[in-house]
Order: structure tokens, then C-alpha cells, then sequence
């Protein structure tokens, strides 16, 4: 008996706390998730719903709603792996030299997380649009920037620029250069180098990267929306539809398009664990935090 | 083949981590640098197999100027101090990299590539750990396994950096032993980097004491132990 009060009393762990803690900090944290998270979710497909399957169906079937999602996903198919090669270029760069200037190139690559977006897209229309120098040439060339896709996908890297090259330098640096300098020394090239040794050991920060930038391209609204200058059926993306079509009080259709919108973000984060799951093992070796 | 360090020296930045030092290593020998950490000897070593290049000086390989030949050309055996074996590949696949990496006309066969890795194998005494990954092996394997992916690339020297600094004293014994093996087997130009002076002493032909960047005394164990060539040199080899 003098064992188990013992046990009760003293064995305690010390990162333990008192039960009605416990009750309170769980029911917080539960609380949080419902109101923040679950409830938006839920609330954005029982809306698009509101009128049924067939109001929903019709309402994505619009000219409109049909080019945004055509146009968001062809901007995450462009900006995506365009950003993923800069942000491998950008890791690679830091982490395998040494140079002045390093830190503010690192305060360079995270200038997009603490830039306003808004501020980000005003900036593009500042130097390409119609009435500078490089964007009239480039409007009277045929080639527009602002108003129109390759500034929409400017405005997008720059948003998502960090996310990629974020994920990989603290990887790299924790696996040194010692296998790549191994690597060079059994007579391997610069490129069978990072083919062979630094892409396989990165691939799973990689996947992280490539995965929030996508959700990131997807859902950007801010730069878009001033660089696009939001013409329907040909500059509006679908988080700008969304918008519109919200303004317009159709509802149905703002809220079909978002919950396109969601189900593209869920799926990306099944994905996600999906490969965490089957490549636990994997993971566990390459990745020790 | 025989090295010569020809008054080679290293700074970074403002900090001078080998002054002009000069050393013959002739060929076949097996070369301690010794000395304790800060000592320059494993920026010499990584001089040697052309991961660092000097700011001043020459290295020549058997009489030829190798001073700028890059890393890879130099078909120097590297093994590093923790290994960098390649964590993502197999024991075959991580001896057979310098041979599969090499250009398509000087590249071996694929059944020709298996023979030398299974030869390899046998040499550290391993032959049936090749579809192991290098996580699942002991450090004494580890050793073994970098040592043979050095050997792979039919190296002209063999440069090791604390070969037997991550292991404990027992299975560190054994390893020398095999090592002396091995280099008496292949008659390679062995350098290796510690700052144990019980292991440099038992196992080097030459054992060169290093501090502060200068070479402080060059010379065969008995004749460093008999007479230390200065104050620093006492007091390394006694402690």
C-alpha cells in the first residue's frame, strides 16, 4: 500500500502537471481547432452546397469559374517548380560556401514573409507596368507583364520564393559537405555530385517545400490581385473569383469555387502525410529532427 | 608513388593555419600527422587530396607539379573522420560510386564493378554486409566499409583523416592492425591524420609532429621518442 501512495506521490514525472491543468489546456487547444479550423471548413462546403449538388456542379461550370481553376493551376504548374529550382539554387549556394554577405542574402530570401503581398504586387506594377520604360517596351513588343500571366506568376514566386529554400537550408547545413567532398574524391563531377549525393538526402525537405509552396500558389491573393488587375475570365485567379463572385452575393458559386479551392489544399496535405507514412523509415534516416 | 610538400601554406581570412611547411613522404611509407586540434594537419591532409588549395606553395606527386590538378583527377583515397558514407545507398552501392562515376570508356562492366566490390569486401574481412545501409552497421564496419570505397577507385594514395577517432579503444586496437594490413597488401602511400601520439607512433614508418601550424620534428617513432627535437615534442609523445 506504502508503494503505491509512494508511487502517486513522489514518482511523478516532473514535466507532468495537475489534472484540472491537464482538462483546461487540452480544452483550449480544442476549442481553437473547432472555432479556427474545422468550422470555416465546414461552413465552406455546407454553403456551397446550400442549394444542392446540381446549384454547386453548375455554378463551377461557368465560363468564369472554369478559367479561374484553369488558370490557377497552370500558374502553380509554371511558379512551382521554377521556385523550387531557385529555392534548391539559393540552399545549395549558402550552405556550400563561405562568402560575405551571407546573412543578408538569407534576410533577402525571407524579405517576401514579412513584405505585405499587396505591397509585393504594387511593386511589379511599378517596374513592368504599361507606363515605364521596360513595360511599354515589353507591351509594345506583344509581351504584357502586368495585367496578365507572366506577372501574375512573378507576383506568385515572390510570395512563395522563401518557402523552398527555407525547408532546405537547415537540412543542408546539419548534413555538412563531408558526403558531397567524399563524393569528389572517388572522382564524381560537380553535377553527378547533386544528382547523386545532395538531391537523394534533401528529398524529403524538398517535398515539404515544393508541397507548401504549392498551397501557397495556389491560394495567393494579395500580390495577384494587383498585378492581375482581376479581368474576369482572363486575369482572375481563383481566390479572386472567390472574391468577386462573394461581392456579387453569388454565393452558391464564390462558395462552390472555394471549396474546389479547400479540397485542392486537403488533398495536397494528404499527399503529404501519405508519403510521411510510407516512407517513415526512410524519413528517420535522412531526416534526424 | 612519393609526395612532396614544397613550402606550402594555408590562411583563411587573416588567421594563418599552415605556415610554410615542407615534407618529403617517399613512397609506400606510412605517414602519421600528429599534433593536437588547430595544429594544421588536417588542412595538410585536405591540401593532399585537393579539397583545399594552398595560398602559397607546391605539392608534386612522384616529381610532376599537382599543386592545381583538381580533386578529382588526384585519385586520392579520402577517408573522412566521421565517414560521409553516403547514408541513402548501400555498402555495394556506396564502394562501387567512384567506379560507376567514372567516364563510359575507362567505366568497368557491371559484373566487373560487382567482382571488385566483392573483393573489396573480402579485404575488410565484410563479405556479407553489401546490401546493408550504413545506418544499420557498427562503427568498426563503418570504418571499414569508407576504407574499401577508398580503395574502389584503385587510388595512388591513401589519406585518411583520424581513421579510427570515432571508435572505442578496443575495437580501435584491432583496427590498426588491420590497416597496417592493408597498406602492407596494396604498398600504397598512406597518410593519416591523429592527435593520438600511442597510435601514430605504433603504427607510422614516419611520424610527423605538427603544432601551431609548423612541422615541429620529422622523423621515424624510436628516433622522435629518443630525441624530441624540442620542448613541445617532449611534452606531446609523454602525455
Amino acid at each position: 500500500m506504502s508503494d503505491t501512495t509512494l508511487s502517486r506521490i513522489r514518482f511523478r514525472s516532473a514535466t507532468d502537471e495537475r489534472l484540472w491543468v491537464k482538462v483546461v489546456l487540452i480544452a483550449i487547444a480544442v476549442f481553437g481547432i473547432v472555432i479556427l479550423v474545422f468550422a470555416p471548413l465546414i461552413v465552406v462546403f455546407a454553403e456551397a452546397l446550400a442549394r444542392g449538388w446540381q446549384a454547386a456542379l453548375n455554378a463551377l461550370g461557368t465560363r468564369d469559374a472554369q478559367s479561374a481553376i484553369r488558370l490557377t493551376l497552370l500558374i502553380a504548374a509554371i511558379s512551382v517548380p521554377l521556385t523550387a529550382v531557385f529555392g534548391i539554387a539559393a540552399a545549395w549556394f549558402i550552405t556550400k560556401f563561405d562568402f560575405r554577405g551571407k546573412a543578408f542574402l538569407i534576410t533577402l530570401i525571407d524579405l517576401p514573409f514579412s513584405i505585405s503581398p499587396v505591397v509585393a504586387g504594387l511593386c511589379f506594377v511599378l517596374a513592368f507596368g504599361a507606363n515605364t520604360a521596360v513595360g511599354g517596351w515589353l507591351v509594345a513588343h506583344g509581351f504584357p507583364i502586368v495585367f496578365a500571366l507572366p506577372g501574375i506568376v512573378m507576383a506568385t514566386m515572390f510570395v512563395t520564393f522563401p518557402f523552398v529554400a527555407r525547408e532546405l537550408i537547415p537540412v543542408m547545413v546539419e548534413q555538412g559537405r563531408a558526403e558531397e567532398e567524399a563524393a569528389l574524391t572517388l572522382g564524381a563531377s560537380g553535377w553527378r555530385v547533386f544528382f547523386t549525393v545532395t538531391l537523394p538526402n534533401i528529398r524529403w525537405a524538398l517535398l515539404y517545400g515544393v508541397l507548401l509552396c504549392n498551397a501557397r500558389a495556389m491560394g495567393e491573393f494579395g500580390a495577384v490581385a494587383v498585378v492581375s488587375g482581376k479581368i474576369r475570365g482572363q486575369t482572375a485567379t481563383m481566390p479572386i473569383t472567390i472574391e468577386m463572385m462573394y461581392n456579387e452575393y453569388l454565393s452558391v458559386a464564390a462558395f462552390s469555387l472555394a471549396a474546389v479551392l479547400t479540397a485542392l489544399a486537403l488533398l495536397t496535405l494528404l499527399l503529404k502525410t501519405l508519403l510521411e507514412l510510407r516512407f517513415a523509415d526512410q524519413l528517420a534516416a535522412t531526416r534526424r529532427h | 608513388m612519393h609526395i612532396d610538400i614544397d613550402e606550402i601554406a594555408k590562411s583563411f581570412g587573416t588567421t594563418a593555419a599552415l605556415h610554410p611547411v615542407s615534407l618529403a613522404i617517399p613512397s609506400g611509407a606510412l605517414v602519421a600527422l600528429l599534433g593536437p586540434s588547430g595544429s594544421g594537419k588536417t588542412t595538410l591532409l585536405r591540401i593532399l587530396g585537393g579539397l583545399e588549395y594552398p595560398t602559397s606553395g607546391r605539392v608534386l606527386f612522384d616529381g610532376q607539379d599537382a599543386t592545381g590538378m583538381s580533386v578529382q583527377q588526384r585519385r586520392a583515397g579520402f577517408m573522412f573522420q566521421s565517414y560521409a558514407l553516403f547514408r541513402h545507398m548501400t555498402v555495394f552501392e556506396n564502394i562501387a560510386y567512384g567506379l560507376r562515376a567514372r567516364p563510359r570508356k575507362l567505366r568497368p562492366t557491371k559484373e566487373e564493378i560487382a567482382r571488385r566490390v566483392a573483393k573489396l569486401l573480402d579485404l575488410i574481412q565484410l563479405p556479407d554486409i553489401a546490401a546493408r545501409y550504413p545506418s544499420q552497421l557498427s562503427g568498426g564496419q563503418r570504418q571499414r566499409v569508407a576504407l574499401a570505397r577508398a580503395l574502389a577507385i584503385e587510388p595512388r594514395m591513401l589519406l585518411l583523416d583520424e581513421p579510427f577517432g570515432a571508435l572505442d579503444a578496443k575495437v580501435r586496437r584491432e583496427l590498426r592492425h588491420g590497416l597496417r594490413e592493408i597498406h602492407d597488401t596494396t604498398g600504397l602511400t598512406t597518410v593519416f591524420v591523429t592527435h593520438d601520439q600511442e597510435e601514430a607512433m605504433e603504427l607510422a614508418d614516419l611520424v610527423v609532429v605538427m603544432s601551431m601550424g609548423r612541422i615541429e620534428q620529422i622523423g621515424r617513432p624510436q628516433d622522435i621518442r629518443a630525441r624530441p627535437a624540442t620542448p613541445f615534442v617532449r611534452e606531446f609523445i609523454t602525455a
